[in-house]
């Protein structure tokens, strides 16, 4: 009988330290990944990054500066299509819809998240690359846009449930119409929990690579306007990556370098944000 | 009030019609927005449809269970890319499912909220790193570390068995499945917690007052009530896993063949897609490709169904955030 007692415990307390075993493995990917980054990209890291345009392969030297404005081109782009339309449909399904057709419309925006970012790939490239003839930013920036909608709505919708009944009832009460509640009272009571949404999205289309390999393509120089072929540096990565070339393969750890801290900061940025408005509503 | 009434009623009903009208225009915008998303997803299955259609119609069904890949020849069939995303994803799977189970017990069940807290913030974390930098890290760390010594050990340990049989590359299914394990982590471990977080106390307390241990109360008693958002959530990593190009398509290898070894090199559908799809220049060759992509979407979008009907039939009504 105390034989099986301390065989339970034993268990017990052997399965428990596992447990805690696996948190500290899953996490520390996390500071590996890190360290491996900042250890190599530190080093690889130098003003031309910033300043130059790419070099042949052979030579030392070049940066990646069309990369980087060329990120943002396409990012803003994405943006600008993806937020609005997410965060419209976002305020229809709380606010607006119907059950049935909201359901209709939520469970199609899951669908679009769930869809691997390369077959959105493909759909910009049927609707634009094919129609256009020609590799573009627009491309690009329209595969991103489809991968922020459905997040942004998702935030939009979240936060947007969470306002109390009583400040809409409030507003209509003061003789509000519908939307006037909505735009002047529900919206800006979620505001902060919906940018948080937004900037994760943001964060996450610019890190996309494979929607952009065949959309925007690449460049080994500056790209005029929205309608040419356009660098970026997740797509840069990849190139100089699995390149043969050391010199490429520093420039990708520092391009890796700059990419992660981008994300990282949006990240940790949105989610102080965020437990800051939490504690706020506290009181 | 009472003196304004009787020139009221005319001008305020025009007024509030208006404002309804006001009403019926923002419902009508709002529902467009909304509708265009419809609308990109029944474009997305219809591009996919239409765009692989000339591939479909010369090949047929046999599309799915040739393994013959030749663009020279004109020659397309997508086993080996299909074999490869299963066995990628489910090996990946066999790695991250125990330890993420694990670590999301650990998180609900053991560390103090403020602990539990921080860990989970560093798993979200780890789920905003982009694919490609999980690729330049598989690349430069695992690729050399798998070659020189995980996968001589292996071949020493188990090189009877045809499964770890070969030269060690470096790259390959097992080590891309290690990458896929790292990556879909944070969905299983956040998910498993979420669902286990919502399993009430009482169902710990009355193991506990029954006798049992804390292992046992969390194992027999917490687990299985909480086993249907465990399992959607390992649904959901498969679909992620199944759609990752980037980190793939850098260590896998892009070997086209299907081996029994998973120490080969191998090839998936999402990393066939991103190697030849800006360079496929015959009309067949693209439209193999885009067939591809419409079988990756086709499973994806069973699993995400399935993964989150269970989420759905976890999530209590008042218990869900």
């Amino acid at each position: 009988m105390t034989l099986r007692r301390l065989w339970r415990r034993t268990v017990s307390s052997v399965m428990l330290t596992l447990t805690g075993i696996c948190a500290v493995i899953t996490a520390s990917a996390l500071f590996f990944i890190l360290g491996y980054l900042v250890w190599n990209g530190s080093t690889s890291l130098d003003w031309n990054f910033f300043t130059k345009l790419p070099l042949s392969p052979g030579e030392l030297g070049g940066g990646m500066a069309n990369a980087i404005l060329g990120s943002a081109k396409i990012v803003a782009l994405g943006a600008l299509i993806g937020v609005p339309v997410g965060f419209v449909a976002g305020v229809f399904l709380s606010e607006f819809g119907g059950k049935s057709i909201a359901n209709i419309i939520r469970f199609t925006a899951d669908l679009l998240n769930g869809v691997p970012s390369i077959v959105i790939g493909i759909l910009a490239w049927a609707l634009i690359v094919v129609p256009t003839k020609h590799f573009s930013a627009w491309a690009g920036g329209f595969a991103l846009s489809l991968m922020v909608i459905p997040v942004t709505l998702r935030a939009t919708e979240q936060f947007l449930g969470q306002v109390p009944q009583a400040l809409r009832e409030g507003a209509l009460a003061l003789g509000a119409s519908k939307w006037r509640s909505v735009a002047t009272v529900v919206v800006p009571a979620a505001r902060t929990g919906i940018m948080t949404g937004i900037i994760l999205g943001v964060a996450r289309i610019s890190g996309e690579t494979a929607p952009l390999l065949f959309t925007a393509l690449n460049n080994q120089f500056w790209s005029k306007g929205f309608n040419e072929p356009t660098a970026s540096l997740p797509v840069m990565i990849y190139y100089r990556a699995i390149s043969a070339f050391d010199d490429f393969h520093r420039q990708a750890w520092a391009a890796g370098l700059v990419l992660l801290a981008l994300v990282l900061v949006a990240n940790i940025a949105a989610r102080m944000v965020l437990a800051r408005g939490a504690a706020a509503q506290r009181g | 009030m009472a003196t304004m009434a009787p020139s009221v009623p005319v001008r305020a009903r025009t007024f509030f019609r208006d404002f309804r009208g006001g009403d019926q225009v923002a419902y009508l915008i709002t529902f467009l927005f909304a509708a265009s998303i419809l609308l990109v997803t029944v474009l997305l299955v219809f591009e996919l449809w239409l765009k692989s259609s000339l591939a479909i119609h010369q090949f047929g069904f046999s599309f799915l269970w040739t393994s013959t890949w030749d663009p020279v020849e004109g020659q397309f069939g997508a086993l080996p890319f299909i074999y490869g995303t299963i066995i990628t994803s489910l090996l990946g799977l066999l790695i991250s499912v125990p330890l993420g189970v694990g670590a999301a017990i650990f998180l609900s069940e053991l560390a103090p909220p403020r602990v539990s807290n921080v860990l989970n913030f560093l798993v979200e974390l780890l789920a905003a790193v982009p694919s490609v930098i999980f690729g330049v890290l598989g690349m430069f760390a695992l690729v050399p570390v798998m070659r020189l010594y995980v996968q001589p050990a292996l071949t020493r340990a188990f090189g009877w068995s045809p499964f770890f049989k070969g030269p060690a590359y470096g790259v390959g299914v097992l080590t891309a499945s290690i990458i896929l394990a790292i990556m879909v982590f944070p969905y299983i471990i956040s998910i498993s917690r979420e669902a286990l977080m919502q399993v009430p106390r009482e169902q710990r307390e009355a193991a506990l007052a029954l006798g049992a241990t804390r292992w046992e109360a969390t194992w027999d008693a917490v687990v299985p009530f909480a086993r249907l958002g465990i399992v959607g959530s390992i649904f959901l990593s498969l679909a992620r896993a199944l759609g990752e190009t980037m980190a793939v398509t850098m260590v896998i290898g892009n070997d086209p063949h299907i081996a029994a070894s998973i120490l080969a090199p191998g090839y998936t559908i999402a990393s066939v897609i991103a190697n030849e799809f800006s360079e496929a220049t015959s009309d067949i060759h693209q439209s193999a490709l885009v067939a591809l992509g419409l079988v990756l979407f086709l499973i994806t979008i069973i699993l995400n169904g399935l993964g989150q009907l269970l989420l759905v039939l976890t999530a209590k009504p008042g218990t869900s955030k």
